[in-house]
């Protein structure tokens, strides 16, 4: 494989860093947002037996760090072969 | 079969496995010493994580903490599951990338200075080993109760089973034998729950029989729950707060912060073959981890019901003492569950008021292992609880061990007092090392210190004000030097050591605390055991300042920083 050009180190890191803080948002989001400071809130509407806020704090919130995982991991393989960067 | 005779034979056979894998998986090289290799499967791996992190705590207490917290308990459910994401995203695939052994070497070279890889050494030993008395306590604990032997020989059977796998495997013995513990360990934990959730809601889901609706009935069970709990005097189940917002923010951000800088679960990281597989292996972890923690809910809220309906079936109605079910002896032998008839009546008034409350005493961690009695499961499923508890435990402990005995052998001693020896020495060193470390945890296990209930707080705390910080710098930042990040993580480590000492006493010796004149909780009425997060500013602010006004980092670290941050390709050529 090539060696990256430092423009293209910085172009990749980039991307990376920009994929990570939209996911850290929505991280934020449905545990201390939905979990906590909009708790009573979202309290408001029900899920079944579930009130909202009381969701996300103790199943939603744990589901979406599951699903940001591994979105971030198939949107890094794709980032690391359009830089020609996997390892072989 | 008699319930004993069947948890010695549950328990035995799980232990003939952890033998068995002990002498199938034993380490040849220092590389199979420290991380199994490197050819871990990253599905492989994630299990093993789970099991690594999943400690007693979160086997036996956790589900009783939130069945008498509620809502309040959301904060280790959220606390300890999103460290992962933290640690998938910003640490692992970095630190998988940079491919060495150990946590304290990464910021030995990084920060180009012995002096703060001997600072992580020290954080890593604490933590690792305030994390290790608990996990020998849920050992000892959970052998007296199931298999009716003392606490002291409990123990030592344990030690001898961690001595095997660990000294002789090494991260390669520990890696399956955490495989299996997780098998264990889920079985054990979702079976009553399924049987629990079935008897009450009908759903075999315990995450959806708790949004259900009671079997016959047309009442949700979180609504029937708030009404019981605020009949009797408690707050509302789903709403319940213990602390204000701001501290169930800090919280729940230092458990994570805590989680995503604790070694033990780190190094787990670095036995996968690929800097990808770090990323998904990190996403299998949780999956595993998820399984466990979502149906901790379910079993504190649906045990908290049961044992509210057991002793006041209907309202107003309360059970006699003389009638009291055979679980409830049980418990009351062990002195994890108390009555007292206070008003004479022999019956079982249990509420809120203090004054007449006669369920003078309920253990948070009664309700895990004694729910399949509750529930009325046959006996197998009891002694399966039993092996999975001491799964939870073993498992722990020995990524906790191997996390020490690695900063002693690699980081100490291979990276600074004698770095002649060669790699059949360092392998000798590292065998050593690990029997030390089981002997010193099993020492503090028979002799549990005093300070040793509060240590928990401690032991993330340390790791969100300390290690995580470092990494996180050094990883993210070429600007952070030596002096800065030594800077940081001693002012870190200080302000929050500092805080808890001045609330709970130094190393937790009642009479020493030096509040004087301030008030508890006096920063922002943060509580000492949410304080990491705020150790962890201090941190990032000193290491930042600190370096803005000493001399750069130098060329080849800033290389190398470049360099762990792409897989492949760039910079300096690395080894895998």
């Amino acid at each position: 494989m090539s060696k990256l050009t430092d423009d293209q180190a910085q172009a990749y890191w980039k991307r990376n860093l920009s994929l990570m803080v939209k996911l850290m948002v929505v991280w934020f989001i449905v545990s201390y947002g939905c979990g906590i400071l909009l708790f009573d809130a979202l309290n408001e509407i029900r899920l079944g037996g579930y009130k909202l806020g009381f969701w996300f704090a103790q199943q939603g919130s744990i589901y979406t760090f599951v699903a940001l995982i591994f979105y971030y991991t198939k949107k890094m393989a794709a980032l690391d072969r359009e830089f020609n960067v996997e390892e072989e | 079969m008699e319930l004993k005779t069947l948890t010695y034979i549950v328990v035995g056979f799980t232990f003939a496995l952890y033998i068995g894998i002990a002498i199938w998986a034993r380490a040849g090289s220092t590389k199979e010493f420290y991380v199994a290799g490197g050819g871990i499967n990253p599905v492989a791996n994630g299990m093993a994580t789970a099991a690594d992190w999943m400690s007693a705590a979160s086997f036996i207490s956790m589900a009783g903490m939130i069945a008498f917290m509620g809502y309040g308990g959301s904060v280790f459910l959220m606390g300890w599951t999103g460290g992962f994401v933290i640690l998938a995203m910003l640490l692992a695939p970095y630190l998988r990338k940079y491919g060495k052994f150990t946590v304290p070497e990464f910021i030995g070279d990084r920060f180009y200075s012995r002096a703060a890889r001997a600072v992580a050494v020290v954080c890593l030993i604490i933590c690792s080993v305030t994390y290790v008395i608990g996990q020998m306590k849920g050992i000892g604990v959970a052998f007296s109760r199931f298999l009716e032997v003392s606490y002291e020989t409990g123990l030592l059977v344990g030690m001898v089973i961690v001595f095997f796998y660990a000294v002789l495997g090494g991260m390669k013995g520990i890696t399956y034998t955490q495989i299996a513990q997780y098998c264990v360990l889920i079985l054990a934990y979702t079976i009553p729950a399924i049987f629990i959730s079935l008897q009450l809601t009908g759903n075999p889901f315990p995450q959806l029989g708790l949004g259900s609706t009671l079997s016959g009935t047309d009442t949700f069970l979180l609504d029937r729950l708030d009404q019981t709990v605020t009949e009797l005097g408690f707050k509302e189940y789903t709403t319940d707060v213990r602390i204000s917002t701001l501290n169930m923010f800090a919280y729940t951000l230092s458990l994570m912060v805590g989680t995503a800088g604790l070694p033990h679960v780190i190094i787990r990281f670095f036995t996968v073959p690929k800097v990808r597989d770090a990323r998904s292996s990190a996403g299998w972890a949780l999956v595993f981890i998820a399984v466990l923690y979502t149906t901790a809910p379910a079993v504190g809220a649906m045990a908290r019901y049961n044992i509210m309906n057991t002793v006041e079936p209907e309202p107003g109605q309360y059970l006699a003492y003389e009638e009291r079910p055979q679980w409830f002896k049980n418990w009351e032998k062990t002195g994890l569950l108390g009555y007292t008839d206070k008003n004479g009546d022999g019956l079982i008034q249990y509420s809120a008021d203090k004054e007449t409350n006669e369920l003078t005493k309920v253990d948070n961690d009664i309700l895990v292992l004694a729910n399949p009695e509750i529930a009325k499961l046959p006996n197998w499923v009891i002694a399966l609880v039993a092996a999975g508890g001491l799964a939870a435990a073993l498992s722990t402990a020995a990524g906790l061990l191997l996390a020490i005995s690695s900063a002693i052998s690699h980081d100490l001693l291979k990276g600074m007092l004698t770095p002649e020896i060669d790699e059949k020495q360092e392998l000798m060193a590292s065998r050593v090392a690990m029997a030390a470390a089981i002997a010193g945890a099993g020492y503090l296990g028979f002799n549990p210190p005093g300070f040793a209930a509060g240590t928990v707080a401690l032991a993330f705390g340390l790791a969100a004000s300390s290690i995580f910080p470092a990494l996180m710098m050094g990883i993210f930042s070429k600007r952070v030097n030596k002096e800065g990040a030594i800077a940081g993580m001693v002012a870190g480590i200080g302000v929050t050591l500092l805080y808890v000492f001045q609330h709970k006493g130094i190393m937790f010796i009642q009479g020493t605390e030096f509040l004087g004149s301030m008030s508890p909780n006096w920063f922002m009425g943060i509580e000492p055991n949410a304080f990491g997060c705020v150790g962890a500013i201090v941190n990032f602010v000193v290491a930042f300042a600190v370096s803005s006004v000493t001399k750069e980092v130098p060329d080849d670290v800033q290389e190398l920083v470049e360099n762990i941050r792409v897989p492949a390709g760039a910079g300096m050529a690395q080894d895998h």
